[in-house]
């Protein structure tokens, strides 16, 4: 269940791809946002020649369509006084068709231009947004390789993945639309505010005595609609966690006849979400209308003033017609440019979590000049090694044991006690804080952390494999096994018999959570891959509770198969094991607190002593 | 999808008076550019100001009218919308509270989630819009068509002419344009595949030393990718700038032909500024209803998973006739006669022919491998499932002539994977007795060994539990779920190898409370440990589905191959002899 929800990326009131933020909902801010920005613009430099030929296209493309307006006007001074002429009765008065289509011509011209210009854009833009976040996709990904395992282990799998997904797909689309628009957005208000004033000066003035309006409007509604938008998304998530929990836990809510209580407890949640969201919605709905009013009173001031001048022969009909597009088209930029810079805010955020993954501390480099251990023999020793995750809490102190070739571990102790920390230790996923772990006498930092990781084998409960087919699945522990050494590792792994039962053999394809086969049938598969790898050194999991008594025996058989003449750490579940084995770690809480073998630690008196009694002391009395 | 639409019945009144408040917003919206076609034609033609101000008034009026109609109208249909989202999630969550198991299997938990909260903003989305815009959208086009005929109804002739040209550009984009954008997210779903294998599987892939493999893996799907996305975005790049070349041109051709009708003398200035503002309402109401086709199938594929909820019913009911009163005065025990059951789809039964009797104050282990039956069983019991064929009674009633509710009061149940809930320790103890004092669940947390932890929380048993139990660690999430079964003081007790997540000392102790508490009732344990059933009064020994085994251990072990074989499996010889 953990994992279900750790797969899926987080949820982050965001916005789908290639939509803006509806008005008034609530912006993420960015905790720094000028370097982060700076940052991010490094990221575009090596397109300047692009950007700048953006910048030009789009300049002319936007200078094109705000002429058209004043052209269009002047089409229609003509008409009008042509028809004025006429109507005061001036013999051979016409209207002047030539002259018009002339002008229509023009902006023809002119608006192909503008609509080509605007289309190169884009077509660059595309490309340039794309590489851009086509190169930070793959630092990401290169980051990863070189991130240490404590990363991974402190942060869940949604999480990352909503870094490269979300936040990546935030950054596309705003270099992709928002930074066109930005510009398009601050030359459309120069070019309509110099239109404007070559028209009439006091009619600009009448529509800046309406811009403040519009502030007004803003200012009042936007705190509004966030609180309501904040306090819908609050019980949004509410509700989900509440249905995630009661259909998940549904066993336990049948088996308890408490169905009324869950209902009655989502009617709550879900009266107070209604409640909030029809507000935010009304609220943040308001704003067009009321946008729109404020639009309408300058439309019609202008109209008026507009018509009194022209009657007063201060301007010509086609400039009114040209001033009232232009006064149309005013707030829109006004309004865009105030959303451009919401949805920087929230790009930057993103981009600032994108830069806190690449940021973060690497695995220690490999030494420059490293040891190999050409046939490894599997002699383990640990000295005096000293281990924790967090300083404040240490786990392993002055630990000291040695493992000759060919002999077995047993790691014991209460379930989830610390196995993970043995293999991050022997496999420096993480590294310790003093002493050192040697094998066949070299230290283990010496070592090419991959030449280190070729000399283990590794079969673990919780089995890995990877959405491909069972032969690719099984060669993954050798680079470029043939199919024959394939097929040799399952048939030693007891997995031979079961893969050739599908239908297609070795090569069925294991889907995206490897459902289409049986937990068993996984571990057998794993168990190919390491007889695969023949490692020298091997950690094993034993039995698990999961898999049927008969896989169960197949499993035995090929583990025994595998550890033959190898070092083995096994997490031991079988009292045969452990009794046999040479050496047995007591864990606790992931520190190991005893060590010794079975004898020993049973004279000793201590865990070990009382685990064994309570588990199998039971058996003694029945035998 | 418009099945749906029939939850919106208790908001018929309300929709109305949107339908005709959007109708009144529109109208004001039209009128406008007619009153504006008078300020030109007569006012300025004639030079009369105080007609220019009149008019400008009465523009102002309507404007302002508009605008309240519109506020209304954003009012009533963001209550409606919401509503109808509010009521939907209500039936659904409960349809799916009185699904029992097979219903849960066939529709699954992850997509039950997915349709009671995505499925349904996405519905009461479309409503939104619905109300807001495909309303107003035909409203406005037809009124635009009405009004521009009405200015001149032969240069109305261009409409015939645009309206196609657009429709059949709007239908083209969509047509290309979606299934790029599917095969986009095909890629971008191959990206994260890719990644999160890569996070999931960290530790092999290092251990394995297949980094470079992965990084690779990764820049193949990472290149798919891009290289799409430019391709889709490129085609996209021309959608803008041809819708408006579009609109602009067909202006050009309005002023044209509509400078040669007001030559003729058959129209006036004023009018052809009104008539282009038409012209552009008309094509902009086309986009938008064109948007709505964009809309439509996400929701009605949203609508169609929603309907399954309701068209799924429930399997379980109660018999009409229930008879919660016999065998009341029962001490629990429980009878299996010849049950065979299959799951649903299943082509081999699960249980076949199980027959036994777990008596009050014994201990009856079940027992066998993975897939043997063993917690169908318990299932049965609690009437999760319906058997095929046979009967379970306890105290002599048969379960199906009870109601599910008093049935299940009567267990107290432990399920394999501890399930805690959001909230204090003392609710989720309660959820087994919802009157329980505090006494009883201190009581019932000693019992399973769970005071001693509770009592090193800050809060005590008012400590909060995450979601998921994330807090706790697996064990005290396993002790506060027996708790939860034992502060019901029930008649029986059904444990789902409940112990497997205890160390071995506090399962031994735990044992030992366990059974001084059910000395009376019926216990039934499933269990994968040989130590844990070894004392049992009686053991079920299950495999494939089938009794291979009835007895107490020492029998078995002589008697039964089965059980043999799991014993030697977890035990050495040296203790078996």
């Amino acid at each position: 269940m953990n994992q279900e929800r750790d797969n899926k990326p987080a949820r982050r009131p965001g916005r789908g791809p290639g939509m803006g933020p509806p008005m008034g909902r609530p912006v993420e801010k960015a905790k720094d946002f000028k370097n982060s920005f700076r940052r991010l613009l490094t990221y575009l430099k090596p397109y300047k020649v692009q950007l700048i030929t953006v910048l030009i296209l789009a300049i002319f493309s936007t200078v094109f369509s705000i002429l058209a307006p004043k052209l269009m006007g002047k089409i229609t001074t003509k008409l009008f006084e042509g028809i004025m002429k006429k109507r005061s009765g001036i013999p051979q008065a016409k209207v002047d068709f030539g002259y018009i289509l002339n002008i229509i011509m023009i902006l023809a011209g002119l608006y192909f231009c503008s609509a080509l210009f605007s289309y190169w854009q884009h077509f660059i833009m595309a490309g340039v947004a794309q590489k851009t976040v086509y190169k930070l996709r793959n630092e990401i990904n290169e980051k990863m390789a070189r991130l240490p395992l404590k990363f991974f282990d402190t942060h869940t799998t949604g999480e990352i993945l909503s870094r490269v997904t979300n936040d990546v797909d935030t950054i596309s689309s705003t270099l992709q639309q928002s930074l066109t628009q930005l510009i398009t957005a601050a030359v459309t208000l120069i070019g309509i505010v110099i239109m404007m004033l070559t028209i009439s000066p006091l009619m600009t003035l009448i529509c800046f005595i309406i811009l403040p309006l519009s502030v007004l409007v803003t200012k009042f509604i936007a705190p509004r609609s966030q609180k309501y938008f904040a306090k819908q998304q609050e019980s949004l998530g509410e509700l989900n966690g509440h249905i995630e929990e009661m259909y998940t836990g549904h066993t336990i809510i049948k088996a308890f006849g408490q169905e009324h209580k869950a209902i009655t407890e989502f009617n709550a949640i879900n009266e107070k979400l209604y409640e909030a969201s029809w507000k935010a919605h009304f609220m943040s709905g308001i704003m067009m209308p009321l946008m729109g009013l404020i639009n309408n009173m300058g439309y019609v001031l202008i109209c008026v003033v507009g018509g009194i001048f022209v009657t007063k022969k201060r301007i010509t009909m086609g400039d009114v017609q040209a001033f009232i597009q232009y006064a149309r088209q005013f707030t829109q930029p006004i309004v865009q440019t105030a959303n451009i810079a919401n949805i920087l805010q929230s790009t930057v955020a993103s981009a600032e979590r994108v830069f806190e993954l690449l940021d973060q501390d690497e695995e220690i480099q490999d030494r420059a000049i490293t040891k190999t251990i050409a046939s490894p023999n599997g002699n383990v020793k640990f000295e005096n090694v000293k281990f924790s995750y967090k300083k404040e809490v240490p786990l392993i102190d002055n630990m000291n044991i040695e493992v000759q070739k060919g002999q077995t571990v047993a790691i014991v102790g209460p379930t989830g006690a610390g196995k993970t920390t043995l293999v991050n230790l022997l496999m420096r996923f993480y590294e310790i804080e003093a002493g050192k772990i040697t094998i066949d006498g070299i230290n283990i930092n010496d070592l090419q952390r991959s030449h280190l990781r070729s000399i283990f084998g590794m079969v673990l409960q919780d089995t890995w494999l990877f959405n491909g087919t069972i032969k690719d699945n099984i060669a993954y522990g050798k680079k470029g096994a043939t199919f024959k050494e394939v097929v040799a590792a399952a048939k030693a792994a007891h997995a031979d018999h079961f893969i050739r039962t599908f239908p297609d053999g070795y090569n069925t394809v294991l889907n995206e959570e490897a459902t289409n086969i049986s937990q068993g049938q996984k571990q057998l598969l794993t168990i190919a891959r390491a007889i695969l790898a023949d490692p020298a050194i091997l950690i094993l999991d034993e039995a698990t509770s999961s898999v049927d008594t008969r896989t169960e025996i197949f499993i035995q058989k090929a583990m025994t198969e595998l550890m033959k003449g190898k070092t083995s750490f096994v997490i031991a579940h079988r009292l045969s094991t452990i009794r046999n084995a040479d050496l047995i770690l007591v864990m606790d809480n992931g520190s190991i607190i005893e060590t010794g073998n079975h004898h020993d630690l049973l004279a000793k008196g201590g865990l070990y002593a009382d685990l064994y009694n309570s588990q199998f002391a039971g058996s003694n009395m029945a035998g | 999808m418009f099945k749906l639409l029939k939850h919106l019945k208790p908001y018929r009144a309300y929709i109305a008076l949107v339908l005709a408040l959007v109708f009144f917003q529109s109208l004001s919206e039209l009128f406008l550019p007619n009153l504006m076609a008078d300020i030109v034609d007569t006012g300025i033609v004639k030079g009369d100001i105080s007609y220019i101000l009149k008019v400008g008034g009465l523009m102002l009026l309507v404007a302002l009218a508009g605008t309240i109609c519109a506020v209304l109208a954003g009012y009533f249909a963001s209550k409606v919308a919401m509503g109808f989202g509010r009521i939907l999630r209500l039936k659904v969550f409960s349809q799916v509270e009185s699904f029992s198991f097979p219903e849960f299997n066939k529709l699954q938990t992850s997509s039950l989630i997915t349709r009671t909260t995505n499925d349904i903003t996405q519905m009461q989305q479309l409503v939104m819009v619905m109300l807001r815009m495909m309303v107003s959208a035909p409203m406005m086009c037809i009124g635009g068509i009405i009004m521009a005929v009405n200015k001149d109804a032969k240069l109305s002739l261009i409409i015939v002419v645009i309206v196609p040209i657009l429709m059949v550009a709007i239908y083209l984009l969509t047509k290309k344009s979606v299934p790029l954008f599917k095969a986009l997210q095909v890629k971008l779903d191959r990206l994260n595949l890719v990644l999160r294998e890569y996070l999931t599987g960290v530790r092999v892939i290092r251990a394995f030393n297949r980094v470079s493999y992965e990084e690779k893996r990764f820049q193949e799907a990472n290149q798919d990718l891009t290289k799409t996305a430019v391709r889709v975005f490129q085609i996209m790049a021309a959608l803008m700038p041809f819708m408006m070349l579009l609109l602009n041109l067909t202006t050009l051709v309005i002023i044209w032909f509509g400078g040669i009708r007001i030559d003729n003398g058959y129209m006036q200035v004023g009018d052809l500024m009104a008539f282009i503002q038409y012209i552009m309402q008309i094509m902009f109401s086309l986009l938008m209803f064109s948007m709505m086709f964009v809309m439509i199938p996400r929701a009605s594929a949203s609508a169609t998973r929603i309907n399954e909820v309701f068209d799924t019913a429930p399997s379980i009911v109660d018999s009409d006739v229930v008879k919660d009163d016999a065998g009341n005065r029962g001490r629990g025990q429980i009878e299996f006669n010849e049950v065979t059951f299959s799951y649903p789809g299943a082509e081999k039964p699960a249980l076949k022919n199980i027959s036994f009797m777990a008596l009050p104050g014994k201990t009856t282990a079940i027992i066998g491998g993975t897939g043997s039956g063993k917690s169908s069983l318990l299932s049965l019991l609690m009437r999760f499932y319906d058997l095929a064929s046979g009967s379970i009674l306890i105290d002599g009633v048969d379960i199906r002539e009870i109601s599910q509710q008093s049935l299940r009061a009567k267990i107290g149940y432990v399920p394999q994977k501890p399930i805690l809930f959001t909230g204090t320790i003392a609710d989720n103890i309660r959820y087994g007795k919802e009157d329980a004092t505090e006494a009883e669940i201190w009581q019932a947390a000693e019992i399973a060994q769970a005071r001693e932890f509770i009592d090193s929380m800050e809060d005590g048993i008012n400590s909060y539990i995450a979601q998921g139990g994330t807090n706790i660690s697996g064990g005290q999430k396993q002790r506060l779920s027996m708790a939860r079964a034992l502060v019901r003081r029930p008649k029986i007790y059904a444990f789902d190898d409940s112990f497997s997540a205890l160390d071995f000392k506090t399962d031994a102790k735990l044992r030992l409370a366990l059974k001084q508490e059910t000395l009376e009732a019926t216990v039934l344990i499933i269990a994968q440990r040989v130590s844990t059933v070894m004392d049992a009064d009686q053991i079920v020994v299950l495999d494939e589905g089938e009794i291979v085994g009835l007895g107490k251990h020492k029998e078995l072990l002589h008697s039964c191959h089965v059980y043999r074989e799991i014993v030697q499996s977890q035990l050495s010889g040296e203790e078996l002899a």
